[in-house]
């Protein structure tokens, strides 16, 4: 190893406030270890002057602030290299002096010590609900980060975005509930202990609910009716966007939560899964003028935020601040903190929260080429990531079909979500909007592939699967808004009895109506998504907005597993079903036509009657046939999907698969478990293999080989 | 309570005991005795720990840089760790760096 003596320039050539110092490199942005020593640097346009603030770790007051010199400031940044640092004993932060004048936007106020926007740790919630210590002068702390984990070969294992089954979840939502079983519940550990699920369930890539650390405190308060504590649960909230969420890490109260995470992700890549993070960019944890002081308003709030021409602060976020993503400065720190994540976490891919803010103007004008959308995509170290954007904000720009993709991003398919639901419901015009959705969106993605369309049903936005079966509106009364929080739009039927019943008819209609999204959503050209819990019915007791919920509203309850087994292997067998069939996999938009003159076009709808869609407002009755011919790679079987949403059985005349073919049953919702659904090359010969009667509100898939 | 540490090299095996608490204050000991043992080029590090009970973030950091101080080429192995290392260990991931077992291999 080279010492710190070993390198000029490495060696100290100042002596300030006690510590031994050069002038320091200006990229990269943060606190960067060097031999001996600690890199320090950061921006600033309008500050006036920059003082590193040293602390032992947890201590009140500083140890030690060094005023940066002047001779060290280069352009707008301030860097200065202290050495004799210990690495993990210390914590750090920054004093800013300039202006105080909100009018003209400048927010600096110098009593205040802000966190580094690039820390890579942040320590003050080391433990999840740990004691917050509301008086501490300087609650979120900027630690040093190693990077020192051995990866031994592991890398983004790039599984085509066709292929990917997407698992949303929320990492403390996973395993924080008693039947969990796991050693450290609500942790990254502890969703790791679960790897095994998932491979049964059979998904390969699972998508973490914001991990950046926040602050579970930010906004708590009493549930006025039931005095429970309320909590930012979820977490959109970012803190700092370098930092992993200490209190979703068993070993964040040893500082470890860095290790933790990459033990998770290289874990899961060793399983064949990948790790999608949801990202927050359109806002901070500083909300608006009534905020904290936490980073970014104390640095270069001008900079950071968008600004009305008075100085407040725009609110396309629903949040109270909307940060300023296409300022060149604010990019590149984007930017930087994705390649970080990508390169240093070896993560797959990223999907942007509320994506529309980022294509916004400093003035919060629709951009037509957004400066920020663009680089990402082109960017040589994301180039292999999946990007995916949630193409809408809360500021009204809804941009499903028309996000700026750049040939790379994807999209939450927000319409897929709606239009499946009404069609589930049997809403006027429902099949044909489903022929679309069934296809991979078309209609929306016709230049961009299948794969441009992450499919949903559910999120963590709205109803799970089975509150959407179970209720026909919100019931957010213990989010302790009155239950005017949360969507009204929910598209959702409770089957005849609002919540929980005891009637068998009831029931039984709502597992099937489960089955059904489930089956549509598995057979689905583009890429699904469920959201964890879904497949074994996991209920929030009609709460569609659990975003303040530390309690069984959120938590994944595994006794569910067992109570539910039937949903599951449901749900096992269709994953797998599309797993086993690359035709319903394409990236590529079906033509519509033979154009391989194998006797049946690539796609081709059907009705009640062979080759008869009935494509009438009131119509709901749908059957569709690929086939295997088109798949990728040419050699799959055909399959057919017929689903009524009518309230009575109906007959389906089968169209003819390819010569030689016969119809076989890989699904059918109308039947009760375990006759759903069959395992893979043991699905029954359909015995009539000219017509089908499909019970009312089903959906029937079949293959042909 | 500090870092007692102690060992040598045996027919190219290192071999280090340590005992009492391995945090921030004592890394850089156990840091030096591995830079030491490494100089001999040994085919194998075996860390003798059953009466070490306490491993801080430093401390395992060191067996990162061990790893890569002697080369992928060495095993390493943790022997007789108490429960609390374990667990750390592997909610780290540092457990695919060593081997962790109840006795020395022979």
């Amino acid at each position: 190893m080279i010492e710190g003596t070993d390198r000029i320039d490495y060696y100290p050539t100042h002596e300030l406030g006690g510590y031994r110092a050069r002038a320091g490199r200006p990229i990269p942005f943060g606190a960067t270890l060097v031999p001996g020593g600690v890199n320090f640097s950061i921006y600033s346009t309008h500050a006036t002057a920059c003082t590193l603030v040293l602390f032992e770790k947890r201590a009140s007051e500083p140890m030690a602030e060094i005023p940066i010199p002047s001779a060290f400031r280069m352009g707008n940044t301030w860097s200065i290299m202290v050495f004799g640092l210990e690495y993990e004993e210390i914590e750090y932060g920054y004093r800013f002096e300039g202006p105080w004048d909100p009018e003209a936007g400048q927010r600096f106020d110098p009593r205040v010590i802000v966190c580094d926007p690039y820390a890579k740790v942040i320590g003050g919630r080391d433990t999840w609900m740990g004691d917050p210590e509301w008086d501490r002068p300087y609650p979120h702390r900027s630690r040093l980060a190693f990077e020192d984990f051995d990866w031994e070969d592991d890398k983004p294992l790039e599984i085509p975005t066709e292929d990917l089954v997407i698992y949303e979840t929320h990492v403390r939502s996973f395993t924080r509930h008693p039947s969990s079983g796991v050693k450290a519940p609500g942790t990254f550990a502890g969703l790791r202990e679960k790897i095994p699920y998932l491979l049964d369930l059979g998904i390969n890539c699972v998508e973490l609910m914001p991990i950046f650390e926040f602050d579970e405190w930010e906004n708590s308060r009493r549930n006025p009716e039931t005095g429970e504590t309320l909590v930012n649960y979820w977490g959109y909230s970012t803190l700092g966007f370098f930092a992993p969420k200490a209190g979703f890490a068993a070993t964040g109260k040893y500082g470890m939560q860095v290790d933790e995470v990459k033990a998770l992700v290289k874990d899961l890549h060793r399983h064949g899964i990948e790790v999608m993070l949801d990202v927050v960019f359109n806002h901070t944890a500083e909300g608006d003028h009534r905020g904290p002081t936490i980073s970014f308003r104390g640095i270069d709030n001008k900079t950071y935020y968008m600004l009305t021409p008075e100085g407040w602060y725009y609110n396309f976020s629903g949040t109270g601040n909307t940060l300023n993503c296409n300022h060149p400065v604010v990019r590149g720190m984007v930017i930087d903190c994705l390649r970080y994540w990508a390169s240093e976490y070896h993560i797959d891919g990223f999907r942007f929260d509320l994506a529309a803010i980022l294509g916004r103007d400093q003035n919060g004008a629709p951009l037509a080429n957004p400066p920020l959308i663009e680089s990402l995509a082109h960017d040589p170290i994301l180039a292999r990531c999946k990007l995916v954007a949630e193409a809408w904000d809360a500021g009204g720009l809804y941009q499903v079909g028309s996000f700026p993709n750049y040939g790379r991003w994807a999209e939450w398919n927000g319409k897929y979500r709606d239009d499946l639901r009404k069609f589930l419901v049997g809403a006027e015009g429902g099949v044909g909007a489903l022929a679309q959705r069934l296809q991979g969106s078309p209609d929306l993605y016709w230049y961009r592939g299948a794969s441009a369309s992450v499919n949903f049903v559910t999120c963590h936005d709205g109803f799970t699967l089975c509150d959407l079966v179970s209720y026909n509106g919100k019931h957010n009364e213990s989010n302790g808004e009155n239950n005017n929080d949360g969507a009204n739009d929910n598209n959702s039927w409770n089957c005849g009895a609002e919540g929980p019943t005891n009637n068998e008819e009831v029931n039984a209609l709502r597992s099937r109506q489960m089955r059904n999204a489930l089956a549509l959503l598995l057979f689905s050209q583009g890429v699904p998504m469920l959201l964890a819990g879904d497949e074994v019915a996991r209920s929030q007791g009609g709460n569609n907005n659990a975003y303040c919920h530390d309690s069984e509203i959120s938590w994944f309850d595994w006794t569910l597993v067992d109570a539910n087994a039937g949903l599951l292997a449901f749900t096992k067998r269709l994953i797998a079903f599309r797993k086993a069939h690359p035709v319903l996999r394409r990236s590529h938009h079906f033509v519509h036509r033979d154009d391989a003159q194998v006797g049946l076009p690539d796609i081709s709808f059907h009705g009640t009657q062979a080759w008869r869609p009935e494509w009438a407002g009131w119509s709901k009755a749908l059957g569709v046939m690929l086939c295997g011919a088109y798949a990728p790679g040419g050699a799959d079987d055909d399959v057919y999907l017929a689903t009524n949403t009518y309230w009575e059985g109906l007959w389906f005349d089968l169209p003819r698969p390819r010569a030689g073919r016969r119809w076989h049953v890989v699904a059918n919702t109308g039947m009760a478990a375990p006759e759903d659904a069959f395992d893979l090359g043991q699905e029954p010969l359909l015995e009539d293999q000219d017509r089908v009667l499909l019970g009312p509100r089903s959906v029937l898939i079949l293959v042909a080989r | 309570m500090t870092l007692e540490i102690s060992g040598g090299v045996e027919n190219a095996v290192a071999t280090l005991v340590l005992k009492g608490e391995l945090d921030a204050s004592s890394a850089p000991l156990f840091k030096t005795e591995i830079e030491a043992l490494a100089a001999q080029h040994p085919t194998r590090l075996v860390l003798e720990v059953a009466d070490l009970t306490f491993m801080a973030s430093a401390g395992l950091r060191v067996l990162i840089f061990a790893k890569q101080k002697l080369g992928t080429g060495v095993d390493i192995y943790v022997v007789a760790p108490q429960p609390a290392i374990v667990d750390t260990l592997e909610k780290t991931g540092f457990h695919h760096s060593v081997y962790i077992v109840d006795q020395a291999p022979a």
